[in-house]
């Protein structure tokens, strides 16, 4: 077995991360995705929809992991802002500059609604033996993220498998 | 407004085909719309030169959102999406149509009354299979069941 760092390993099940937005959800930003994707459906474009079936707006299921990304700068940041810090650095502390993501899974609760401030942090579950793959070799590890709204309330799971690699011919 | 309710879906049926022809726009408009700014979504020379993949590709989140639209396209507003998960075999380029197929492995009524219908769904490109999802969707049991209304322990995904 390959050794992992300690401070890997040390982080595997511990809660990393914790962040809450600094913007609010906000239906003109789902709607970007809705239209990215032609998406018709009235849940999101018709208010009396809304007020029927969900006592009000709410915002797409699948755009649960848009409010934990940040800008890709704000004020006072000194390098780019990245989503899903575990994943960068696992990439920079095991030095595989490549990486993929190869699955993922969205456990939707309670709905997101315009307004709501979102919550999350970050789980690293695991971790694999190295592996080779066609894009090159390194490791997968998965990540969990939980999402809460400014209420407690949780609105989601959504876990992510990523593949940290390095390219073949870059190792020659 | 229509919608199908569990009584309307039985195991093995199939959902409508959605195709897609992919651009580069639609890799682009995907990926920030999700506030994604990895360059491999927007940045051809990333992509190939860095990643070594064959074009910029479609984003996670934004697959996401394709699949919540293809399943939501064919349960109508009251289907609620309670699961999704999804593997990606083969990246999606500009220049692919995307066809989304899907079937129904199963149907249940949880304990709590929620109607629930399992998905295999499939995209593929030409002969390539670049992403499978098993995805878990509530449908209404009744002309009167609203899955959306459900919360706490009734909602149980």
């Amino acid at each position: 077995m390959t050794e992992l760092p300690s401070s890997i390993t040390d982080s595997i099940g511990k809660p990393q991360y914790p962040k809450t937005a600094n913007f609010p959800v906000e239906s003109s930003y789902s709607w970007n995705t809705l239209s990215a994707t032609e998406n018709a459906n009235p849940l999101y474009w018709d208010e009396a929809v809304a007020a029927e079936l969900t006592n009000g707006m709410t915002v797409p299921p699948s755009t649960l992991s848009l409010w934990m990304r940040p800008h890709r700068w704000e004020p006072g940041a000194t390098e780019e802002l990245v989503a899903l810090q575990v994943h960068f650095d696992l990439k920079s502390a095991l030095n595989l500059p490549e990486a993929i993501m190869s699955d993922n899974t969205l456990i939707l609760h309670e709905p997101v609604r315009p307004g709501d401030v979102i919550s999350h942090h970050q789980i690293l579950r695991s971790i694999s033996e190295p592996k080779t793959t066609k894009l090159g070799s390194g490791r997968f590890w998965v990540i969990d993220i939980e999402y809460h709204n400014q209420n407690g309330t949780l609105v989601g799971i959504e876990s992510y498998t990523g593949f940290g690699y390095r390219r073949a011919e870059v190792q020659a | 407004m229509s919608f199908l309710m569990l009584e309307d879906i039985s195991v093995g049926q199939t959902l409508p085909p959605l195709s897609y022809d992919v651009t580069a726009t639609t890799v682009v408009l995907g990926a920030l719309a999700s506030r994604d700014w990895r360059p491999m979504h927007h940045d051809y020379k990333f992509a190939t030169v860095r990643n070594g993949t064959r074009d910029i590709f479609l984003n996670t989140p934004n697959l996401a959102a394709w699949f919540e639209r293809y399943i939501t396209d064919w349960t109508g507003p009251r289907g609620r999406i309670g699961r999704m998960t999804f593997r990606m075999r083969d990246s999606i380029y500009p220049d692919d149509q995307m066809v989304f197929n899907a079937s129904v492995t199963a149907t249940s009524t949880d304990v709590q009354g929620c109607g629930w219908v399992d998905l295999d769904i499939a995209v593929t490109v030409g002969d390539r299979t670049c992403t499978t999802c098993d995805a878990r969707v509530a449908v209404p049991v009744s002309q009167s069941d609203n899955p959306w209304s459900r919360r706490g322990e009734a909602w149980a995904p």
